[in-house]
């Protein structure tokens, strides 16, 4: 079946099964492969975007699920919180082997959106669906305190 | 002076290509002869249980209460076997009495660690729609229903006896419901009618929603009485 997907603020027009999971489609269909495939069964979160602004496992998201709605992936996620966590992931060295990162970074932003001077509570909480096999998460909350930081003080 | 090689008998002696040939296929024989002799073939094996499909479980119908002369003793009966579906965990999972629901027939904590926000439906940075939908998804095996969230920690059930859970719900203030409301939430509900159709490998409650509507509707007719 034809889906028209809004992605990254462009439309895409797909055809596959309606049930396919929205991951499948971004990466193998679309090309879109910033998103990463860590579990496929919503235990990781390294496969996180932004559906209509919230942070959603797209390999639990069936492609028809999402055919009306604003999805927004690592490739094109900006923002002053955006800039905001870059640079602060950058200044802290926060990945290691990367591959859970653009889901992290994807969960850190839209925390930062709805909570702007998270405490280390709101971080655990925001962040509890996103594993880091190489256990980045003392960095990561770090480097999400700085980029609130930095966004309270208006320097980003 | 010139060296020179001496005579014949230091000469390395050479082999024809006839015997290597020979070794070659004596090789290729052998390890056909390996590979292709008669084996057993693998035998079927079971599936472990955790793969089986569970049977269906049956309810008893309210016609089989029928012969328990006193009312008070057939309207706690009657609840008793209601609450072999209030007690399933596909119930009881989403009526933990902590803020974080629990998942599986075991009743293990939930993973990932989620907490249930201010209206049940997740912390406002980690809802439960980050990952159940409007319905179950066979994809990923997450399971979904349109009105997913857990039941208000006033109505929690683990760790509670039956008799507790029988007071509880027959008390506004905690039920949040009168017992008209409670009939239909039990009968009705699509969210509590989720758990006869849980998707995936879980295991649905006991009986159907009808029989089990029927139940607690008997068992409010007969005085709503509660175990001990
Ligand atoms: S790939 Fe989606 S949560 Fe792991
Ligand atoms: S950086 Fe390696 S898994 Fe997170």
């Amino acid at each position: 079946m034809r889906f028209s997907l809004s992605i990254n603020g462009r439309i895409h027009h797909v055809d596959e099964d309606g049930q396919t999971p929205l991951l499948w489609v971004l990466r193998d269909t679309l090309k879109l492969t910033g998103t990463k495939y860590g579990c496929g069964v919503a235990q990781c979160g390294a496969c996180t975007v932004h559906v209509d602004g919230q942070p959603m496992r797209s390999c639990s998201l069936a492609l028809e699920a999402v055919s009306s709605a604003q999805i927004v992936t690592i490739e094109a996620v900006d923002g002053a919180e955006t800039k905001a966590i870059q640079d602060a992931w950058v200044a802290r060295d926060v990945p290691q082997c990367g591959f859970c990162q653009s889901g992290q970074v994807m969960s850190a932003v839209a925390l930062l959106r709805a909570i702007p001077a998270p405490t280390d509570d709101d971080i655990d909480i925001a962040m509890s669906g996103n594993i880091c096999r190489c256990a980045t998460y003392n960095r990561i909350r770090a480097a999400i305190h700085d980029a609130a930081g930095r966004l309270g003080s208006g320097q980003s | 002076m010139r060296w020179r090689r001496s005579s014949g008998q230091s000469q390395r002696r050479r082999f024809g290509c006839l015997p290597i040939l020979a070794l070659v296929v004596v090789a290729i024989v052998l390890a056909l002869a390996i590979l292709l002799r008669p084996q057993p073939l693998p035998q079927a094996q079971s599936l472990p249980a955790n793969h089986l499909r569970t049977e269906v479980v049956q309810l008893r119908p309210v016609a089989a209460f029928a012969s328990i002369a006193n009312p008070q003793a057939r309207s706690i009966a009657l609840f008793e076997e209601a609450g072999r579906v209030i007690q399933h965990p596909r119930c009881m999972n989403c009526h933990p009495r902590t803020d974080r629901p629990t998942q599986t027939d075991a009743m293990r904590p939930h993973m990932p660690w989620v907490t249930r926000g201010t209206d049940d439906a997740g912390a406002q940075t980690l809802r439960c729609a980050t990952c159940h939908h409007d319905a179950n998804f066979a994809a990923s095996g997450v399971p979904g229903n349109p009105k997913w969230r857990l039941a208000p920690i006033e109505m929690a059930w683990q760790g509670k006896t039956l008799g507790q859970i029988c007071r509880q719900i027959l008390d506004p203030p905690r039920a949040h419901m009168n017992r008209e409301q409670l009939l239909h939430h039990m009968t009705e509900d699509e969210l509590v009618g989720w758990a006869w159709h849980p998707g995936g490998q879980r295991t649905p409650a006991p009986g159907t929603q009808a029989e089990f509507g029927a139940l607690i509707k008997a068992w409010l007719d007969t005085g709503g009485k509660c175990p001990a």
